[in-house]
């Protein structure tokens, strides 16, 4: 197959492209660093709080067990939420800008 | 073809005089063939009881006049079995290596599996990649031993894919082609690039095989009594076996069915410990809480600290932190390392090359990442009921480091069960070690080998003028060169300390790798210098920090600790009454610290103390890295690198212009 040579920069500054880059950087990077932040809750927390992790919540079960725990939960969330927005949206407007530039 | 089917024999029977070998040395009684089931009796005189009793471990510290080593308290594996065992996955990996041979024609077969594994598939394939022995042993143990604080260090492992998930899978898969270098040089001089990206791919892997293989090595030795050497040199001639022959897919289909393998593993045995608890998980805590032998080990925990707690106080301390991980600082530094370097470990970003699309990508992270995060979970399950019904003394009478908790937790569960049962299960989950280590090494072993292979013989020295059966001869010929350089190393670093590279790897794969990946894809300016200088200072300066840290061996602390050692001792033994000695044990710490404080001279760099005092340099290094790959950028601006960007970013968006780079 002979590669089909593209006009990247005209790509570029397509306005599907546009929308479909401003949306993706917005959701990756926020809900990159909002899992970065409630990760490094964990070790900081548990070096310079250790009092809240102590509170029991359940029975001997305390807030730092919850904590760890839910920490599985969350980033699970944020991958199913991810995929559920990319498979919906961001493959849609690729394929939208695909099929509008007829290649 | 034919070639190739005697190698696989050959290597087939290798492994199988390994490991005949091994029965030879240990019962020479037994001749070579019947040594696969008669010498189990043999074996078994030196092991006692496998059962822990908490108290036998101080009296058993006599010196055996055989063997170096005093005679341990020590695992009891039912040899036959577990052989057995070790036989079959041989055999059904070896199946796979010679169905995958078959299949690899190209260069995209061998790098790439063609392109052609599915989601799923390759799901799988990245958590059994992933998933090294010390995640299967090593983190039940600590959660065995120091409770929270095992389980607070499995969570890192897990948060490391959503970096991989959101920032580098589906635009690494859209971008590259078989290797690290080829995303990074889409832009900028290739040849430079392309160089620097292998040294760092191949720095990144050897630090984290020689972790593995010497763990393997050590392992085999503890589980089934097969010496370090064979150990080694077996597993060593397995894992060039499946890259040689069988490339990724071969690769691929060990690390599948060793995910299945471990994820049964720690299902079942989680269930049983579910069983014994009756399903409820608070009445399981509360049983950790109120256990006199968990509140007695906390209590001699928090005594060093200078801390007293008793009965229910100290069973509750072991659901709280701080009892392992004493160094905010460090957590932190490794929670960096975690979370930036997985995205940035050549043999992950390998396995994204092997699905068609960046859909399938997305896909196979996501179930990795419930395989994964699953598994450490029931790891927890495992930790725990390994503390409520070994003990951590029984525990620590096998393993001081705990490495043997779940092995002995399968023992014992299956044993309550029948004891024919409690030696098949123990049998079971060594397989799993083993197809873990085989696993494992078979990813690191492939990434290191398209380094070299693909970036430098083909591109750097070839210009990329080489066709589809040179690239693959250059693969194979690359990836058993790679095999044997790392059958050496594992040879050598025997009496290594080795704990700190896997930390190493990922600082290095954080530091270096991550910094110039996510700037390549996402920011216009960045160029060849930029490349470069990160990866360098990345590198440079993790694996700087960790020469000066306290990983290495300064024997002037040594001595000084030694010297606190002898000193109380001796005014122990002056306290005594007058005709009684120092008890066995201690009188064996003295004669230690004795010749210990002897030591004099510098560590390996030449300081007397570490300069930096953290294990894990990530916390500098990663900052470093970034700030000198953007720097370097900036400081040799390249046009053609900003005007291509264009290209890059609606690629890496959009996978337009991707057939080229499966077909190419």
């Amino acid at each position: 197959m002979a590669e089909k040579q593209y006009d990247w920069k005209a790509i570029a500054k397509n306005p599907k492209f546009v929308e479909l880059h401003h949306k993706k950087t917005a959701f990756l990077f926020g809900w990159w660093i909002f899992s970065c932040v409630y990760y490094f809750l964990l070790p900081i927390g548990a070096a310079y709080t250790p009092g809240i992790f102590k509170v029991k919540i359940i029975g001997v079960v305390n807030f730092g067990y919850i904590f760890a725990l839910s920490q599985f939960f969350v980033s699970w969330g944020i991958a199913l939420y991810y995929s559920h927005v990319a498979n919906k949206d961001f493959d849609r407007l690729t394929r939208e800008l695909i099929d509008e530039l007829h290649l | 073809m034919t070639i190739k089917k005697i190698f696989i024999a050959a290597s087939l029977a290798l492994s199988v005089a390994a490991a005949a070998y091994a029965e030879e040395a240990k019962a020479p009684a037994a001749g070579a063939a019947p040594a696969m089931s008669a010498p189990a009796a043999q074996g078994a005189p030196a092991a006692t009881a496998a059962a822990p009793a908490p108290n036998a471990a101080a009296s058993v510290a006599t010196p055996a006049p055989a063997t170096p080593a005093p005679v341990k308290k020590e695992l009891k594996t039912n040899k036959t079995i577990t052989i057995g065992m070790f036989m079959v996955i041989i055999a059904i990996t070896m199946g796979v290596v010679v169905w995958a041979a078959k299949q690899t024609k190209s260069a995209a077969d061998f790098y790439a599996a063609g392109g052609g594994i599915t989601g799923t598939q390759n799901g799988w394939a990245i958590a059994g990649d992933y998933m090294s022995a010390a995640s299967f042993l090593g983190i039940s143990g600590l959660i065995s031993l120091y409770g929270y604080d095992g389980f607070m260090y499995s969570v890192g492992w897990l948060v490391a894919y959503i970096t991989v998930l959101l920032i580098v899978a589906e635009p690494c898969r859209n971008a590259g082609k078989y290797t690290l270098g080829d995303i990074l040089s889409f832009r900028t001089s290739p040849k430079p690039v392309r160089a620097f990206a292998a040294l760092s791919t191949v720095a990144v892997s050897t630090f984290y095989l020689t972790a593995q293989m010497v763990g393997a090595g050590k392992l085999m030795a503890l589980l089934v009594g097969i010496p370090y050497k064979m150990s080694i040199i077996g597993v060593g001639v397995l894992m060039v076996g499946y890259v040689v022959f069988g490339g990724m897919v071969a690769t691929t289909w060990v690390q599948i069915i060793k995910a299945g393998l471990l994820m049964s593993g720690a299902f079942l045995l989680s269930f049983l410990v579910m069983i014994k608890a009756g399903f409820n998980p608070i009445g399981f805590f509360t049983t950790i809480v109120s256990s006199p032998d968990i509140q007695d080990h906390v209590s001699k925990l928090v005594l060093k600290d200078g801390v007293i707690l008793s009965g229910m106080d100290a069973g509750q301390r072991f659901l709280e932190p701080g009892l392992y991980l004493k160094n905010p600082l460090d957590q932190i530094s490794l929670g960096m390392a975690l979370v930036l370097g997985t995205a940035g470990m050549p043999h992950i970003l390998m396995r994204f090359f092997t699905v068609p699309t960046a859909q399938a990508a997305r896909k196979s992270v996501i179930i990795a990442m419930f395989i994964i995060g699953g598994f450490y979970i029931l790891t927890t399950l495992l930790g725990f009921g390994a503390a409520i019904h070994l003990t951590p003394q029984g525990i620590t009478a096998i393993d001081p480091g705990g490495n043997m908790a779940t092995l002995m937790l399968a023992q014992q569960m299956g044993a309550d069960i029948a004891p024919i049962i409690g030696d098949l299960f123990l049998a079971f989950l060594c397989a799993v070690a083993f197809a873990t280590i085989l696993a494992v090494v078979s990813g690191l072993v492939l990434a290191a080998s398209a380094a070299i292979a693909h970036d430098i013989y083909v591109n750097v020295i070839k210009d990329g003028h080489a066709d589809q059966h040179e690239q693959v001869f250059a693969a194979r010929a690359t990836s058993f060169v790679v095999g044997a350089c790392g059958i050496m190393i594992g040879l050598a670093a025997e009496k290594q300390n080795v704990a700190h590279l896997v930390a190493l790897a990922f600082a290095v794969a954080a530091s270096g790798n991550l910094p110039v990946v996510i700037l390549s894809l996402f920011w216009r300016k960045f160029n060849t210098a930029g490349v470069i200088s990160g990866l360098l200072v990345g590198t440079i300066a993790s694996i700087g920090l960790v020469m000066v840290s306290p990983n290495m061996t300064y024997p002037k602390v040594v001595a000084a600790g030694a010297k606190k050692v002898v000193v109380a001792m001796e005014k122990k033994q002056a306290a005594l009454p007058a005709g009684q000695t120092l008890s066995e044990k201690d009188a064996k710490a003295l004669a230690k610290a004795k010749v210990d404080a002897q030591q004099d001279g510098t560590s390996i760099v030449g300081l007397d103390k570490p300069i930096f005092t953290l294990k894990n340099p990530g916390i500098i290094s990663i900052p470093l890295g970034f700030m000198a790959a953007i720097l370097g950028a900036l400081a040799f601006p390249n046009r053609r690198s900003e005007e291509m960007f264009d290209e890059v970013y609606v690629r890496q968006n959009t996978g337009l212009g991707m057939a080229k780079a499966v077909e190419h």
